[in-house]
């Protein structure tokens, strides 16, 4: 025993989070990405704390105003202020990418796994079911589920899960194709693991690297869908904004000849958080790869 | 013969060979075709023979790791699968032998779970068979490293983070991390280069005098079988051709192919004078194994009767048992 506890104050290691996080903040373009992000967030969160007017306050009065002082980002087509329903349109925004997304991610890795370890029946119905889901148009379903459950935002979240998760399912299952067929796999079954021990504890750490990846791109891909889903007015209704109705609202000549302050920023604030979102994906994923040691 | 640990009957193991868009079922690879064997409590039986005559597949369906074609196991008295009488032991209580008989892999960087640390690793079966609580499997990881050559301050260190040979060694310490009686070899040396082998052959040895236990070593090296293991099996294509003692084995091989093996071993003198026997052609495949004597086809005193019948694994002078018609 006094090997053991000599040793114990010599430990040098550094626990696996710090390193992932040094490894993370090394990453420039990451770090851009979350902090674009985080003031995101929290500009969404705190709107009612941060701009003077309300969601929906009208004044028609004042409509299509060019930005000024009293109106940042100037005013719509009812007199609001587009700046304030920037913000608020955020939370829609967001929350559709993320909810949609964690939606996929669930169905697409439980199926993904169940279908790459067990293979056989399993495989054969699960990727049946994938490609029946994946010959439909995505915009089409979604146009005529969104008519039918009728436009609502929990609606856009709900379709866009739903209808998102083969891709990831697909390429967790081959992923979990090639993990299982390496030894670990099988040493962790000559220690008397069960099959769902195996599956959560060994395989699904292994494909950690892809579902990061793969939900990047979905909460990307939500909040692009909510902005299209919007645009044909199937999304989120008026007057509760999101940033894609915004754009839908601005799209008529005179407003994208003469009024850019009603499309530019929405259509901005859809790209900047689409690439942020995917910077930190990437950075993630290269942090939380432990054979990365730089 | 009494206190067998491990008794193998008639153990088979087909590999379906499958065809076009139906997959339909047109052979078996015959991986592992009737053999059977018994081993001693306390007992190194080593298993050797050419690359792809099935000894690694012998060593995991042993473990039921992978699912048996036909005969049956029989570990400490406890049947685990036994197909003939359609009888296979429950999950759970599969689980709970599990314990008692474990595997070294050949390759050691396959055989560690890369986003586990080496404490995880080696814990995890202790954990999962509450052999110890979460404090004590600390500490007993931290034993096992030291008694497998390793440092404990390496407990959270991942494996990337360690050599071929190092990574061997947690391998082998996750391997006896359950207090096992029963320990597959597969190759554990294969990979590791000539110097490390030596090593870690002799922290195998060690461990096996110190934890008492009974080992099955795959191996291809014949100079290493001769000198690690008390009993030593010969397969060709699937099937023992010869077992015997060590001694017996190196000093007076019987089979044809035992004797071509053997003269294929590089002297260790340059003084020494070897006679070759070369033997001729390739080894047939296993999914269409010749009829009668496997060998048949290479063997350079080939017998009518040997391409008809199948020899039996039979006694020969009181010593090795071979199958081979030249001695029935």
């Amino acid at each position: 025993m006094d090997v053991i506890d000599k040793n114990n104050k010599t430990l040098d290691y550094t626990p696996l989070w710090r390193l992932s996080l040094n490894r993370f903040r090394r990453n420039k373009l990451a770090v851009l990405g979350t902090i674009v992000l985080i003031i995101l967030i929290i500009t969404a969160i705190f709107a009612p704390l941060i701009v003077q007017y309300d969601r929906d306050e009208q004044n028609l009065l004042k409509i299509y105003q060019k930005p000024s002082k009293a109106h940042i980002l100037g005013t719509d087509e009812l007199g609001r202020d587009v700046f304030t329903r920037l913000l608020y349109g955020g939370r829609v925004s967001l929350s559709v990418g993320l909810i949609s997304t964690t939606i996929s991610v669930v169905i697409g890795v439980v199926l993904g796994i169940i279908a790459g370890y067990y293979g056989k029946k399993a495989d054969i119905i699960i990727m049946r079911i994938v490609d029946i889901f994946m010959c439909f148009p995505f915009f089409v379903i979604a146009i005529t589920m969104a008519a039918i459950l009728g436009p609502s935002i929990w609606n856009v979240m709900i379709i866009t899960g739903v209808l998102g998760w083969t891709s990831i399912c697909r390429m967790v299952r081959a992923e979990v194709m090639s993990i299982k067929e390496r030894e670990f796999v099988e040493a962790a079954k000559a220690l008397g693991l069960t099959n769902r021990e195996i599956m959560f504890k060994h395989i699904l750490p292994n494909t950690f690297a892809v579902i990061i990846v793969y939900a990047t791109l979905g909460i990307a891909n939500g909040i692009l869908s909510e902005a299209g889903l919007s645009f044909l007015g199937l999304g989120v209704k008026q007057p509760q904004p999101s940033w894609g109705n915004m754009l839908a609202a601005a799209q008529n000549l005179q407003s994208l000849q003469h009024r850019w302050w009603l499309w530019i920023p929405s259509g901005l604030l859809v790209f900047i958080t689409i690439l942020s979102i995917n910077f930190v994906g990437d950075g993630l994923r290269d942090a939380l790869d432990p054979k990365l040691k730089q | 013969m009494k206190d067998n640990l491990l008794e193998v009957n008639n153990l088979k193991k087909y590999f379906p060979v499958l065809k076009g868009v139906f997959q339909k079922k047109v052979g078996d690879i015959k991986a592992v075709d009737n053999i059977s064997f018994s081993i001693k409590r306390g007992e190194i039986f080593g298993l050797v023979g050419e690359s792809g005559c099935g000894k690694s597949t012998t060593g995991r369906t042993i473990l039921n790791l992978i699912a048996p074609t036909g005969g049956s196991v029989v570990f400490e008295g406890k049947t685990i699968f036994d197909v003939e009488n359609n009888y296979e032991i429950s999950d759970e209580e599969m689980r709970k032998l599990r314990k008692d008989m474990q595997i070294v892999f050949q390759d050691p960087f396959a055989s560690l779970d890369p986003r586990m640390n080496v404490g995880d690793i080696i814990s995890e079966g202790m954990l999962k068979h509450k052999i110890y609580n979460k404090r004590d499997a600390i500490n007993k990881t931290k034993e096992l490293l030291e008694m497998c050559g390793l440092t404990a301050s390496n407990i959270k260190k991942y494996p990337h983070e360690f050599s071929g040979g190092q990574r061997q060694r947690i391998g082998i310490a996750r391997s006896i991390a359950l207090n096992p009686k029963f320990i597959v070899g597969d190759e554990p040396i294969a990979a590791l280069d000539v110097s490390i082998q030596s090593q870690i052959l002799s922290l195998l040895q060690k461990l096996i005098e110190e934890l008492n236990l009974t080992f099955l070593f795959i191996s291809h090296d014949l100079n290493v079988v001769r000198y690690f293991c008390d009993q030593i099996a010969v397969m060709y294509l699937g099937s023992f051709v010869e077992v015997g003692t060590s001694e017996q084995l190196f000093d007076n091989p019987i089979h044809p192919y035992t004797q071509a093996l053997l003269s294929a071993v590089p002297a260790s003198m340059p003084s020494e004078i070897k006679k070759r026997i070369l033997l001729e052609g390739d080894v047939p495949s296993p999914a269409n194994p010749p009829e009668g004597c496997k060998f048949h086809t290479r063997c350079p005193y080939t017998k009518e009767i040997c391409t008809e019948k199948v020899p039996e694994l039979k006694s020969v002078d009181g010593g090795n048992l071979v199958s081979c018609h030249l001695y029935s």
